[in-house]
């Protein structure tokens, strides 16, 4: 009996978190072979796309991640730059203290673990419908979402070597995604100070310190300034 | 590819590492009810909009410049992303569409 009521929990919990993930199934797959597909036409086994996205599963320090494999080897610029690009995950835990407080054990742990932009974007928003453990619904979003993103990253990296037209300029699919990411920041921004002082200082220490070596001076150098700045920025936000 | 395997593994765990870390830390430093200081509310304010700005830099940084097509493809095809999202603001659209331009500049016309 108490089996048979836990068992419905589940479903009952999937069943609601379910249509939620139908539109990150679409975009993670699309992102997700992309993705496989560059790592291998990048020359990388399919063991690659499937264990980072297994692993990291954060898509856009993936992709970084990729690069950073085909260039020289620089253990702490990657991990610095991983946690520039994922800084923003510290907010999403921030907002998410309440909510994922109320879950216990290994579950909480994989929420926590499992939280990328889409999972937390469903977490935090969703109306979960009463009768529905909200533990099992946070649990069921995160969990579809990590197998939308690794089937689709192994995928690609499968049928990738099968691929037999010319991907030259696949790559661009990163840039592509940065620069949507870019503009919707944008919108959400009331300041654009902060974004501006992003691309410009990183220009001028791409220009000064060369491809190779300008991400840390640049993350430096954006930090000083919003440091800096802070009064002003604050100030101009509050007016 | 210029690294070892255990080079690899090495820059991949960097990489996990900060992504876990990214996560977890709200959670193991403010346990309970404890107030989340001033100075990191603002960062998380501001700090989103210059990142997504350097990984744009960072898309960019082999972009010859001054020879080859001189960043043209990429100009455009970034023109089209931005084009696309103000109009019809799908994320998968705007990225595809810019992709596949981009792609059928190097291919055919550079």
């Amino acid at each position: 009996m108490v089996a048979a009521r836990s068992k419905n929990k589940y479903i009952t919990a999937l069943r609601a978190a379910f249509p939620y993930t139908v539109p990150i199934f679409a975009g993670f797959w699309f992102l997700g072979i992309t993705y496989g597909v560059l790592m291998r036409t990048e020359g990388f086994s399919v063991w690659y796309p499937f264990l980072m996205s297994l692993t990291i599963f954060a898509g856009s320090a993936e992709f970084v991640a990729a690069n950073l494999l085909l260039g020289a080897f620089q253990p702490l610029g990657a991990f610095f730059l991983t946690l520039m690009i994922n800084a923003r995950h510290l907010f999403y835990g921030i907002s998410m203290l309440e909510r994922y407080r109320e879950v216990r054990g290994l579950k909480r742990i994989y929420l926590i673990f499992g939280m990328c932009d889409e999972s937390f974007s469903i977490n935090c928003t969703a109306d979960i419908p009463k009768g529905v453990d909200r533990g099992w619904f946070y649990f069921f979003v995160t969990l579809l979402n990590h197998i939308y993103w690794v089937t689709g990253a192994t995928l690609g990296g499968i049928f990738g070597a099968w691929f037999t037209f010319n991907t030259e300029g696949l790559d661009f699919v990163m840039t592509a995604m940065f620069v949507v990411i870019f503009i919707e920041q944008w919108k959400k921004d009331d300041c654009h100070t902060p974004a501006l002082l992003g691309l410009l200082l990183s220009a001028l220490c791409l220009a000064v310190f060369g491809a190779d070596n300008f991400i840390l001076p640049a993350m430096g150098a954006i930090l000083l300034a919003l440091t800096l700045l802070r009064g002003k920025l604050e100030r101009g936000r509050a007016a | 590819m210029t690294m070892t395997l255990s080079q690899q593994i090495i820059t991949l765990a960097c990489v996990v590492a900060a992504t876990v870390l990214t996560r977890f830390l709200p959670f193991l430093v403010f346990p309970k009810n404890r107030p989340i200081p001033k100075f990191l509310q603002y960062l998380g304010k501001v700090l989103p909009g210059a990142v997504f700005g350097l990984l744009v830099i960072y898309c960019l940084k082999n972009v010859p410049l001054l020879s080859g097509s001189h960043g043209l493809p990429e100009l455009i095809a970034i023109l089209v992303v931005v084009a696309l999202h103000l109009w019809k603001k799908q994320m998968l659209l705007s990225i595809a569409g810019g992709t596949v331009v981009y792609m059928l500049l190097v291919q055919f016309v550079f």
